[in-house]
Protein backbone atom coordinates (compact mmCIF):
# COMPACT_ATOMS: atom_id res chain seq x y z
CA UNK A 1 0.00 0.00 0.00
CA UNK A 2 1.52 3.47 -1.10
CA UNK A 3 2.31 6.25 1.71
CA UNK A 4 0.12 8.97 2.17
CA UNK A 5 2.50 11.29 1.51
CA UNK A 6 -0.60 14.43 2.00
CA UNK A 7 -0.86 13.06 5.77
CA UNK A 8 3.01 12.75 6.49
CA UNK A 9 3.47 15.99 5.52
CA UNK A 10 0.82 17.52 7.58
CA UNK A 11 2.74 15.46 10.24
CA UNK A 12 5.82 18.05 10.12
CA UNK A 13 4.68 21.51 10.65
CA UNK A 14 8.06 23.75 9.31
CA UNK A 15 6.51 21.57 5.59
CA UNK A 16 4.50 24.63 5.71
CA UNK A 17 6.30 27.46 6.15
CA UNK A 18 7.25 29.96 3.47
CA UNK A 19 10.93 31.08 2.53
CA UNK A 20 11.69 33.99 0.97
CA UNK A 21 8.09 34.17 -0.17
CA UNK A 22 7.65 30.72 -1.41
CA UNK A 23 6.31 27.55 -0.11
CA UNK A 24 9.20 25.86 1.48
CA UNK A 25 10.47 23.28 -0.67
CA UNK A 26 13.27 21.28 1.47
CA UNK A 27 15.37 19.00 -0.06
CA UNK A 28 18.56 18.89 2.31
CA UNK A 29 17.44 16.06 4.03
CA UNK A 30 21.22 14.49 4.15
CA UNK A 31 22.30 17.58 5.83
CA UNK A 32 19.13 17.00 8.72
CA UNK A 33 15.68 16.24 8.59
CA UNK A 34 12.45 17.74 9.67
CA UNK A 35 10.96 16.78 12.81
CA UNK A 36 7.59 15.29 13.15
CA UNK A 37 4.97 17.17 15.32
CA UNK A 38 4.95 13.62 17.78
CA UNK A 39 8.80 14.06 18.06
CA UNK A 40 8.29 17.74 18.98
CA UNK A 41 6.21 17.02 22.22
CA UNK A 42 7.56 14.09 23.51
CA UNK A 43 10.37 16.78 23.96
CA UNK A 44 7.78 19.53 25.21
CA UNK A 45 5.85 16.84 27.13
CA UNK A 46 9.80 16.18 29.08
CA UNK A 47 10.73 19.59 29.78
CA UNK A 48 7.11 20.28 31.33
CA UNK A 49 6.28 17.31 33.54
CA UNK A 50 9.28 15.50 33.77
CA UNK A 51 12.42 17.20 33.59
CA UNK A 52 14.99 15.51 36.09
CA UNK A 53 18.46 13.95 36.13
CA UNK A 54 18.81 10.10 35.91
CA UNK A 55 20.02 7.11 37.34
CA UNK A 56 21.12 8.73 40.58
CA UNK A 57 18.14 10.63 42.33
CA UNK A 58 15.16 8.21 44.70
CA UNK A 59 12.39 10.91 43.61
CA UNK A 60 9.14 10.00 41.03
CA UNK A 61 10.55 12.74 38.41
CA UNK A 62 13.84 11.21 38.61
CA UNK A 63 12.82 7.53 37.77
CA UNK A 64 10.13 9.35 35.22
CA UNK A 65 12.70 10.25 33.36
CA UNK A 66 15.47 7.22 33.59
CA UNK A 67 12.73 4.96 32.56
CA UNK A 68 11.98 7.48 28.96
CA UNK A 69 15.47 7.39 28.54
CA UNK A 70 15.92 3.78 29.02
CA UNK A 71 12.70 2.68 27.23
CA UNK A 72 14.49 5.18 24.13
CA UNK A 73 17.60 2.63 24.21
CA UNK A 74 15.26 -0.27 23.83
CA UNK A 75 13.46 1.11 20.94
CA UNK A 76 16.59 2.06 19.48
CA UNK A 77 17.64 -1.94 20.04
CA UNK A 78 14.37 -3.27 18.58
CA UNK A 79 14.66 -0.81 15.49
CA UNK A 80 17.88 -2.12 14.19
CA UNK A 81 17.20 -5.77 15.70
CA UNK A 82 20.55 -5.64 18.27
CA UNK A 83 20.88 -8.76 20.48
CA UNK A 84 21.04 -6.48 23.75
CA UNK A 85 19.84 -3.23 25.02
CA UNK A 86 23.42 -2.93 26.35
CA UNK A 87 24.91 -2.92 23.07
CA UNK A 88 23.45 0.51 22.49
CA UNK A 89 25.35 3.64 23.63
CA UNK A 90 24.49 6.95 23.41
CA UNK A 91 26.37 9.75 22.03
CA UNK A 92 26.03 12.77 20.53
CA UNK A 93 25.96 11.61 16.84
CA UNK A 94 27.46 9.72 14.36
CA UNK A 95 30.91 11.45 14.74
CA UNK A 96 31.27 10.60 18.06
CA UNK A 97 30.29 7.37 17.93
CA UNK A 98 33.41 6.92 15.31
CA UNK A 99 35.56 8.60 17.59
CA UNK A 100 34.66 6.64 20.10
CA UNK A 101 35.60 3.16 18.28
CA UNK A 102 38.42 4.72 16.70
CA UNK A 103 39.68 5.98 19.89
CA UNK A 104 38.99 2.97 22.15
CA UNK A 105 39.13 -0.04 19.56
CA UNK A 106 42.28 1.38 18.46
CA UNK A 107 43.76 1.44 22.21
CA UNK A 108 42.60 -2.46 22.62
CA UNK A 109 43.45 -3.69 19.18
CA UNK A 110 45.35 -1.84 16.76
CA UNK A 111 49.39 -2.33 17.32
CA UNK A 112 52.32 -0.82 14.64
CA UNK A 113 51.92 -2.17 11.32
CA UNK A 114 48.68 -2.79 11.62
CA UNK A 115 45.96 -1.85 8.71
CA UNK A 116 42.91 0.16 8.84
CA UNK A 117 40.76 -0.01 5.87
CA UNK A 118 38.16 3.07 4.55
CA UNK A 119 36.62 4.24 1.33
CA UNK A 120 37.16 7.36 -0.94
CA UNK A 121 33.95 8.14 -0.70
CA UNK A 122 33.51 8.53 3.10
CA UNK A 123 32.60 11.52 5.07
CA UNK A 124 35.61 12.98 6.84
CA UNK A 125 34.00 12.14 9.88
CA UNK A 126 34.32 8.48 9.21
CA UNK A 127 37.49 9.07 7.66
CA UNK A 128 39.84 11.45 9.59
CA UNK A 129 39.40 9.31 13.21
CA UNK A 130 40.71 6.49 11.62
CA UNK A 131 43.85 8.25 9.82
CA UNK A 132 44.53 10.00 13.46
CA UNK A 133 43.79 6.70 15.03
CA UNK A 134 46.44 5.42 12.59
CA UNK A 135 49.22 7.75 13.21
CA UNK A 136 48.48 7.64 16.86
CA UNK A 137 49.29 3.62 16.93
CA UNK A 138 51.80 3.63 13.91
CA UNK A 139 49.14 1.80 11.96
CA UNK A 140 49.26 2.00 7.92
CA UNK A 141 45.86 3.71 6.52
CA UNK A 142 44.37 2.37 3.33
CA UNK A 143 41.47 3.39 1.18
CA UNK A 144 39.20 1.33 -1.40
CA UNK A 145 38.52 3.56 -4.55
CA UNK A 146 35.63 4.00 -6.71
CA UNK A 147 35.05 3.34 -10.24
CA UNK A 148 33.35 6.03 -12.57
CA UNK A 149 29.97 4.92 -11.06
CA UNK A 150 30.37 5.68 -7.73
CA UNK A 151 30.79 2.07 -7.02
CA UNK A 152 33.34 0.92 -4.59
CA UNK A 153 36.01 -1.18 -6.57
CA UNK A 154 35.98 -4.68 -4.28
CA UNK A 155 38.41 -6.08 -6.27
CA UNK A 156 40.96 -3.72 -4.54
CA UNK A 157 39.12 -3.76 -1.16
CA UNK A 158 39.74 -7.83 -1.89
CA UNK A 159 43.40 -7.01 -2.28
CA UNK A 160 43.93 -5.03 0.68
CA UNK A 161 42.50 -7.22 3.26
CA UNK A 162 45.01 -9.32 5.25
CA UNK A 163 45.63 -10.52 8.67
CA UNK A 164 47.37 -7.60 9.18
CA UNK A 165 43.72 -5.57 8.73
CA UNK A 166 42.34 -4.85 12.06
CA UNK A 167 39.26 -2.75 11.41
CA UNK A 168 37.52 -1.79 7.93
CA UNK A 169 34.57 1.25 8.33
CA UNK A 170 32.50 2.55 5.21
CA UNK A 171 29.30 4.11 4.60
CA UNK A 172 26.49 2.29 3.71
CA UNK A 173 25.07 5.39 1.91
CA UNK A 174 27.33 7.47 0.52
CA UNK A 175 26.30 10.83 1.31
CA UNK A 176 27.65 12.89 -1.69
CA UNK A 177 26.84 10.30 -4.13
CA UNK A 178 23.92 8.20 -3.31
CA UNK A 179 25.61 4.82 -3.69
CA UNK A 180 24.28 1.93 -1.24
CA UNK A 181 27.62 0.35 -0.71
CA UNK A 182 27.33 -3.56 -0.78
CA UNK A 183 27.65 -3.80 3.42
CA UNK A 184 26.75 -7.78 4.11
CA UNK A 185 28.96 -8.62 1.32
CA UNK A 186 31.78 -6.06 2.55
CA UNK A 187 31.45 -7.45 6.27
CA UNK A 188 31.45 -11.06 5.43
CA UNK A 189 35.30 -10.17 3.32
CA UNK A 190 36.57 -8.35 6.51
CA UNK A 191 35.85 -11.43 9.27
CA UNK A 192 37.24 -13.84 6.58
CA UNK A 193 40.94 -12.26 7.46
CA UNK A 194 39.37 -11.80 11.08
CA UNK A 195 38.80 -7.91 11.26
CA UNK A 196 35.83 -5.91 12.39
CA UNK A 197 33.95 -3.43 10.52
CA UNK A 198 32.02 -0.35 11.19
CA UNK A 199 29.20 0.41 8.97
CA UNK A 200 28.28 4.39 8.76
CA UNK A 201 24.83 4.55 8.59
CA UNK A 202 24.33 8.42 9.20
CA UNK A 203 22.49 7.92 5.50
CA UNK A 204 21.00 4.47 5.68
CA UNK A 205 19.45 3.46 8.66
CA UNK A 206 16.14 6.15 8.01
CA UNK A 207 16.22 4.96 3.98
CA UNK A 208 17.36 1.28 4.07
CA UNK A 209 17.65 -2.16 5.66
CA UNK A 210 19.04 -1.61 8.83
CA UNK A 211 19.36 -5.07 10.96
CA UNK A 212 22.57 -5.00 12.24
CA UNK A 213 22.35 -8.92 12.93
CA UNK A 214 21.67 -9.91 9.23
CA UNK A 215 24.33 -7.21 8.33
CA UNK A 216 26.79 -9.25 11.33
CA UNK A 217 28.35 -5.48 11.99
CA UNK A 218 30.53 -5.31 14.76
CA UNK A 219 29.77 -1.49 15.16
CA UNK A 220 27.42 0.55 13.59
CA UNK A 221 27.22 4.46 14.07
CA UNK A 222 24.09 6.67 13.18
CA UNK A 223 22.64 10.10 14.33
CA UNK A 224 19.46 10.87 15.58
CA UNK A 225 18.75 14.27 13.56
CA UNK A 226 18.66 12.91 10.33
CA UNK A 227 15.85 10.33 11.08
CA UNK A 228 13.92 12.90 11.92
CA UNK A 229 14.79 12.90 15.38
CA UNK A 230 16.57 15.59 17.70
CA UNK A 231 20.14 16.99 17.40
CA UNK A 232 22.96 16.62 19.98
CA UNK A 233 21.90 12.52 19.96
CA UNK A 234 23.40 9.89 17.95
CA UNK A 235 24.00 6.13 18.33
CA UNK A 236 26.73 3.38 18.77
CA UNK A 237 25.76 -0.15 18.47
CA UNK A 238 28.82 -2.46 18.56
CA UNK A 239 28.72 -6.04 19.64
CA UNK A 240 29.34 -7.26 23.18
CA UNK A 241 32.38 -9.12 22.88
CA UNK A 242 34.02 -5.76 21.26
CA UNK A 243 32.27 -3.03 23.82
CA UNK A 244 33.60 -5.17 27.21
CA UNK A 245 37.02 -5.25 25.48
CA UNK A 246 37.58 -2.05 24.88
CA UNK A 247 38.75 0.62 27.43
CA UNK A 248 36.55 3.79 28.21
CA UNK A 249 36.66 7.20 26.18
CA UNK A 250 35.81 9.36 28.07
CA UNK A 251 35.36 9.07 32.30
CA UNK A 252 33.87 11.10 34.81
CA UNK A 253 30.75 9.94 36.21
CA UNK A 254 28.27 7.40 35.72
CA UNK A 255 31.07 5.19 34.05
CA UNK A 256 32.58 4.68 37.12
CA UNK A 257 32.11 1.57 39.48
CA UNK A 258 34.24 2.29 42.98
CA UNK A 259 36.58 5.18 42.78
CA UNK A 260 39.63 5.64 44.87
CA UNK A 261 43.01 6.85 44.83
CA UNK A 262 44.57 3.68 44.24
CA UNK A 263 42.42 2.43 41.53
CA UNK A 264 38.98 3.09 39.77
CA UNK A 265 36.84 0.06 38.02
CA UNK A 266 34.41 1.30 35.40
CA UNK A 267 30.41 0.47 34.71
CA UNK A 268 29.02 -2.30 33.13
CA UNK A 269 27.59 -1.69 29.44
CA UNK A 270 26.39 0.75 27.84
CA UNK A 271 27.21 3.25 30.93
CA UNK A 272 31.35 2.59 30.62
CA UNK A 273 30.77 4.56 27.63
CA UNK A 274 28.49 6.73 28.77
CA UNK A 275 30.77 9.38 31.26
CA UNK A 276 28.93 12.03 33.21
CA UNK A 277 24.92 13.17 32.71
CA UNK A 278 24.26 12.33 29.16
CA UNK A 279 21.48 14.11 26.42
CA UNK A 280 18.80 13.07 28.58
CA UNK A 281 15.83 14.13 26.43
CA UNK A 282 17.72 12.89 22.99
CA UNK A 283 16.47 9.40 23.58
CA UNK A 284 13.25 10.80 24.25
CA UNK A 285 12.64 12.02 21.13
CA UNK A 286 14.86 9.59 18.95
CA UNK A 287 12.35 6.86 20.45
CA UNK A 288 9.47 9.51 19.59
CA UNK A 289 10.76 9.45 16.28
CA UNK A 290 11.10 5.66 15.76
CA UNK A 291 8.13 5.17 16.70
CA UNK A 292 6.75 7.91 13.98
CA UNK A 293 8.72 5.69 11.50
CA UNK A 294 7.16 2.26 13.17
CA UNK A 295 3.73 3.93 12.47
CA UNK A 296 4.47 3.31 8.40
CA UNK A 297 5.77 0.70 6.48
CA UNK A 298 9.44 0.44 5.83
CA UNK A 299 8.93 -1.26 2.60
CA UNK A 300 6.56 1.63 1.76
CA UNK A 301 8.97 4.22 2.47
CA UNK A 302 11.51 2.55 0.61
CA UNK A 303 9.39 2.65 -2.36
CA UNK A 304 8.39 6.19 -2.36
CA UNK A 305 11.75 7.70 -1.69
CA UNK A 306 13.08 4.98 -4.68
CA UNK A 307 10.13 6.69 -6.68
CA UNK A 308 11.31 10.02 -6.29
CA UNK A 309 14.60 8.96 -7.06
CA UNK A 310 13.97 7.79 -10.14
CA UNK A 311 11.53 10.93 -10.71
CA UNK A 312 14.59 13.17 -9.62
CA UNK A 313 17.15 11.93 -12.00
CA UNK A 314 14.49 11.96 -14.63
CA UNK A 315 13.45 15.12 -14.35
CA UNK A 316 17.04 16.77 -13.85
CA UNK A 317 18.80 15.23 -16.83
CA UNK A 318 16.03 17.17 -19.06
CA UNK A 319 18.18 20.39 -17.98
CA UNK A 320 20.80 20.78 -20.75
CA UNK A 321 24.35 20.60 -19.61
CA UNK A 322 23.73 18.89 -16.34
CA UNK A 323 25.37 16.17 -15.07
CA UNK A 324 24.61 13.95 -12.43
CA UNK A 325 27.55 12.74 -9.73
CA UNK A 326 26.84 8.93 -8.46
CA UNK A 327 25.59 6.24 -10.59
CA UNK A 328 26.03 3.32 -8.96
CA UNK A 329 23.74 0.41 -9.50
CA UNK A 330 21.98 0.60 -6.57
CA UNK A 331 21.23 4.21 -5.29
CA UNK A 332 19.76 5.96 -2.28
CA UNK A 333 17.64 9.23 -1.71
CA UNK A 334 20.55 11.78 -3.34
CA UNK A 335 20.86 13.62 -6.31
CA UNK A 336 23.74 15.43 -6.79
CA UNK A 337 24.63 17.29 -10.22
CA UNK A 338 26.29 20.37 -11.64
CA UNK A 339 25.63 22.05 -14.49
CA UNK A 340 27.83 23.06 -17.38
CA UNK A 341 29.67 26.69 -16.86
CA UNK A 342 27.27 27.32 -13.64
CA UNK A 343 28.91 27.51 -10.09
CA UNK A 344 27.44 25.49 -7.39
CA UNK A 345 26.81 27.56 -5.10
CA UNK A 346 25.32 30.50 -7.73
CA UNK A 347 22.58 27.92 -8.32
CA UNK A 348 21.84 27.34 -4.50
CA UNK A 349 21.62 30.69 -3.45
CA UNK A 350 19.21 30.84 -6.47
CA UNK A 351 17.46 28.52 -5.19
CA UNK A 352 17.04 29.30 -1.76
CA UNK A 353 15.65 32.64 -2.98
CA UNK A 354 12.78 30.51 -5.02
CA UNK A 355 12.10 28.39 -1.62
CA UNK A 356 14.08 25.67 -2.53
CA UNK A 357 16.74 24.52 0.65
CA UNK A 358 19.43 22.02 -1.37
CA UNK A 359 23.45 22.19 -0.10
CA UNK A 360 26.25 23.33 -2.31
CA UNK A 361 29.83 22.29 -1.67
CA UNK A 362 32.22 19.30 -0.98
CA UNK A 363 29.62 17.93 1.31
CA UNK A 364 32.77 17.07 4.06
CA UNK A 365 33.57 14.26 1.49
CA UNK A 366 37.27 16.31 0.02
CA UNK A 367 38.27 13.00 -1.18
CA UNK A 368 35.57 12.16 -3.23
CA UNK A 369 35.66 15.71 -4.66
CA UNK A 370 39.15 15.27 -5.65
CA UNK A 371 38.92 12.14 -7.36
CA UNK A 372 35.81 13.65 -9.36
CA UNK A 373 38.08 16.60 -10.16
CA UNK A 374 35.85 19.33 -8.96
CA UNK A 375 35.37 21.07 -6.11
CA UNK A 376 31.29 20.60 -5.29
CA UNK A 377 28.59 19.93 -6.50
CA UNK A 378 24.84 20.51 -5.77
CA UNK A 379 22.79 18.00 -3.56
CA UNK A 380 19.14 17.60 -3.19
CA UNK A 381 18.76 14.90 -0.81
CA UNK A 382 15.63 13.54 0.11
CA UNK A 383 13.05 12.24 2.76
CA UNK A 384 10.11 10.32 2.78
CA UNK A 385 7.63 13.43 3.18
CA UNK A 386 9.15 14.89 -0.34
CA UNK A 387 6.47 14.59 -3.00
CA UNK A 388 6.88 14.63 -7.04
CA UNK A 389 5.54 18.22 -6.39
CA UNK A 390 9.02 18.67 -4.35
CA UNK A 391 11.25 17.51 -7.45
CA UNK A 392 9.24 19.57 -10.08
CA UNK A 393 9.74 22.73 -7.65
CA UNK A 394 13.43 22.41 -7.67
CA UNK A 395 13.74 21.82 -11.50
CA UNK A 396 11.33 24.68 -12.04
CA UNK A 397 13.73 26.98 -9.74
CA UNK A 398 16.85 25.51 -11.46
CA UNK A 399 15.20 26.63 -14.96
CA UNK A 400 14.83 30.05 -13.27
CA UNK A 401 18.08 30.57 -11.95
CA UNK A 402 19.96 29.48 -15.13
CA UNK A 403 17.71 32.54 -17.17
CA UNK A 404 19.27 34.75 -14.04
CA UNK A 405 23.06 33.19 -14.40
CA UNK A 406 22.55 34.12 -18.40
CA UNK A 407 21.85 30.76 -19.63
CA UNK B 1 37.17 60.11 -5.93
CA UNK B 2 34.21 60.43 -3.41
CA UNK B 3 34.74 58.96 0.03
CA UNK B 4 34.49 55.58 0.70
CA UNK B 5 30.76 56.83 2.73
CA UNK B 6 29.51 58.41 -0.22
CA UNK B 7 30.00 55.27 -1.99
CA UNK B 8 28.65 53.14 0.07
CA UNK B 9 25.57 55.23 0.63
CA UNK B 10 25.31 55.08 -3.12
CA UNK B 11 25.32 51.14 -3.10
CA UNK B 12 22.61 51.90 -0.07
CA UNK B 13 20.45 53.62 -2.59
CA UNK B 14 21.07 51.20 -5.68
CA UNK B 15 19.51 48.31 -3.54
CA UNK B 16 16.61 50.62 -2.42
CA UNK B 17 15.05 50.51 -5.84
CA UNK B 18 15.70 46.77 -5.52
CA UNK B 19 12.84 45.53 -2.58
CA UNK B 20 12.89 41.40 -3.80
CA UNK B 21 16.28 39.66 -3.22
CA UNK B 22 15.70 37.86 -6.54
CA UNK B 23 16.34 41.30 -8.60
CA UNK B 24 18.96 42.29 -5.79
CA UNK B 25 20.78 38.61 -6.87
CA UNK B 26 20.37 39.64 -9.97
CA UNK B 27 22.09 43.18 -9.84
CA UNK B 28 25.36 41.34 -7.94
CA UNK B 29 25.46 38.68 -11.19
CA UNK B 30 25.51 41.89 -13.68
CA UNK B 31 28.07 43.41 -11.83
CA UNK B 32 30.26 40.00 -11.37
CA UNK B 33 29.49 39.53 -15.38
CA UNK B 34 30.56 43.20 -16.22
CA UNK B 35 33.88 43.26 -14.10
CA UNK B 36 36.50 42.59 -15.97
CA UNK B 37 38.26 39.09 -15.34
CA UNK B 38 41.65 39.05 -13.50
CA UNK B 39 44.97 38.47 -15.48
CA UNK B 40 46.18 34.83 -15.53
CA UNK B 41 49.25 36.46 -13.88
CA UNK B 42 47.37 37.63 -10.60
CA UNK B 43 45.44 34.20 -9.93
CA UNK B 44 47.91 33.15 -7.95
CA UNK B 45 47.74 30.19 -4.79
CA UNK B 46 48.58 33.78 -2.90
CA UNK B 47 45.81 35.56 -3.88
CA UNK B 48 43.20 33.16 -3.37
CA UNK B 49 41.20 33.76 -0.38
CA UNK B 50 40.73 31.24 1.73
CA UNK B 51 37.27 30.34 3.55
CA UNK B 52 34.76 30.04 0.20
CA UNK B 53 32.89 27.76 -1.53
CA UNK B 54 34.12 29.54 -4.79
CA UNK B 55 37.38 30.16 -5.52
CA UNK B 56 38.28 33.89 -4.93
CA UNK B 57 41.23 36.14 -6.37
CA UNK B 58 42.22 39.34 -4.62
CA UNK B 59 45.16 41.05 -5.92
CA UNK B 60 46.12 43.98 -3.93
CA UNK B 61 48.62 46.71 -4.33
CA UNK B 62 49.71 49.81 -1.99
CA UNK B 63 50.77 52.77 -4.04
CA UNK B 64 51.21 55.99 -2.44
CA UNK B 65 49.16 54.71 0.86
CA UNK B 66 46.06 54.32 -1.33
CA UNK B 67 44.72 50.60 -1.85
CA UNK B 68 44.44 49.68 -5.57
CA UNK B 69 42.73 45.60 -5.36
CA UNK B 70 41.32 43.43 -8.22
CA UNK B 71 39.45 40.66 -7.91
CA UNK B 72 37.89 37.44 -9.78
CA UNK B 73 35.55 34.38 -8.70
CA UNK B 74 33.82 31.30 -10.36
CA UNK B 75 31.04 32.23 -8.98
CA UNK B 76 29.30 34.72 -10.59
CA UNK B 77 27.39 35.92 -7.12
CA UNK B 78 30.35 36.06 -5.25
CA UNK B 79 31.92 38.26 -7.85
CA UNK B 80 29.08 40.75 -8.04
CA UNK B 81 30.17 41.02 -4.51
CA UNK B 82 33.67 41.55 -4.82
CA UNK B 83 33.03 44.20 -7.28
CA UNK B 84 30.83 46.13 -4.30
CA UNK B 85 33.85 45.77 -1.81
CA UNK B 86 36.10 46.76 -5.01
CA UNK B 87 33.76 50.12 -5.42
CA UNK B 88 34.12 51.08 -1.98
CA UNK B 89 37.83 50.45 -1.57
CA UNK B 90 39.88 50.35 -4.59
CA UNK B 91 41.68 53.15 -4.84
CA UNK B 92 41.26 54.60 -1.53
CA UNK B 93 43.69 55.86 1.46
CA UNK B 94 44.86 53.11 3.67
CA UNK B 95 43.75 54.94 6.58
CA UNK B 96 40.18 55.59 5.31
CA UNK B 97 39.69 51.49 4.52
CA UNK B 98 41.60 50.69 8.10
CA UNK B 99 38.82 52.89 9.75
CA UNK B 100 35.86 52.29 7.28
CA UNK B 101 32.40 50.73 8.96
CA UNK B 102 30.81 49.01 6.78
CA UNK B 103 27.72 49.94 7.09
CA UNK B 104 26.12 48.85 3.81
CA UNK B 105 25.83 45.37 4.87
CA UNK B 106 23.33 46.58 7.40
CA UNK B 107 21.59 49.00 5.55
CA UNK B 108 20.88 46.88 2.65
CA UNK B 109 19.72 43.75 4.91
CA UNK B 110 22.56 41.58 2.95
CA UNK B 111 24.42 40.95 6.46
CA UNK B 112 20.82 39.15 7.51
CA UNK B 113 20.31 38.06 4.33
CA UNK B 114 23.78 36.31 3.01
CA UNK B 115 23.54 33.81 5.88
CA UNK B 116 26.15 31.84 4.75
CA UNK B 117 28.71 34.54 4.75
CA UNK B 118 31.51 31.53 5.54
CA UNK B 119 30.56 30.21 2.16
CA UNK B 120 30.41 33.18 0.16
CA UNK B 121 33.77 34.21 1.60
CA UNK B 122 32.44 37.93 2.12
CA UNK B 123 34.19 38.18 5.50
CA UNK B 124 37.16 36.32 4.19
CA UNK B 125 37.63 39.26 1.91
CA UNK B 126 36.87 42.24 4.00
CA UNK B 127 39.42 40.41 6.47
CA UNK B 128 42.24 40.24 4.23
CA UNK B 129 41.55 43.45 2.78
CA UNK B 130 41.73 45.82 6.09
CA UNK B 131 45.05 43.11 7.22
CA UNK B 132 46.44 44.84 3.64
CA UNK B 133 45.24 48.69 4.29
CA UNK B 134 46.84 47.97 7.56
CA UNK B 135 50.52 47.31 6.29
CA UNK B 136 49.91 49.80 3.33
CA UNK B 137 49.20 52.36 5.71
CA UNK B 138 52.38 51.59 8.21
CA UNK B 139 54.60 51.61 4.66
CA UNK B 140 55.18 48.04 4.70
CA UNK B 141 56.01 45.91 1.57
Amino acid sequence: MAIDIQKIRSDFPILHSEVNGHPLTYLDNAATTQKPQSVIEAITQYYTTYNSNIHRAAHHLSSLATEAHESGRRTVQRYINAEHEHEIIFTRGTTESINLVAFAFGEAFVNPGDEVIVTQMDHHSNFVPWQMMCERRQAHFRVIPFDENGELQLEVYENLLSEKTRIVAFNHVSNSLGTVNPAKKMIDMAHKVGAAVLVDAAQSVQHIAHDVRALDADFYAFSGHKMYGPTGIGVLYGKERWLDAMPPYQSGGEMIDLVTAEKTTYNKLPFKFEAGTPNIVGPIGLAAAIDYLNTLSFEDIQAHEDQLLAYGRERLLEIEGLRIYGNAKEQSSILAFNIEGIHHYDLGTLLDTQGVAVRTGHHCTQPIMAALGIDGTVRASLALYNSMQDIDALVTAIRKALKMLGR
Amino acid sequence: MESIQALQNEIIEDFSFLPQWEERYAYLIELGQKMEPLIEEYKTEENIVRGCQSTVWLHRECIEGKVHLLADSDSLIVKGLAALLLKVFSGQPAEDVLAADLSFFAETGMDQHLSSQRANGLMAMIEQIKAFAAKCAANEP
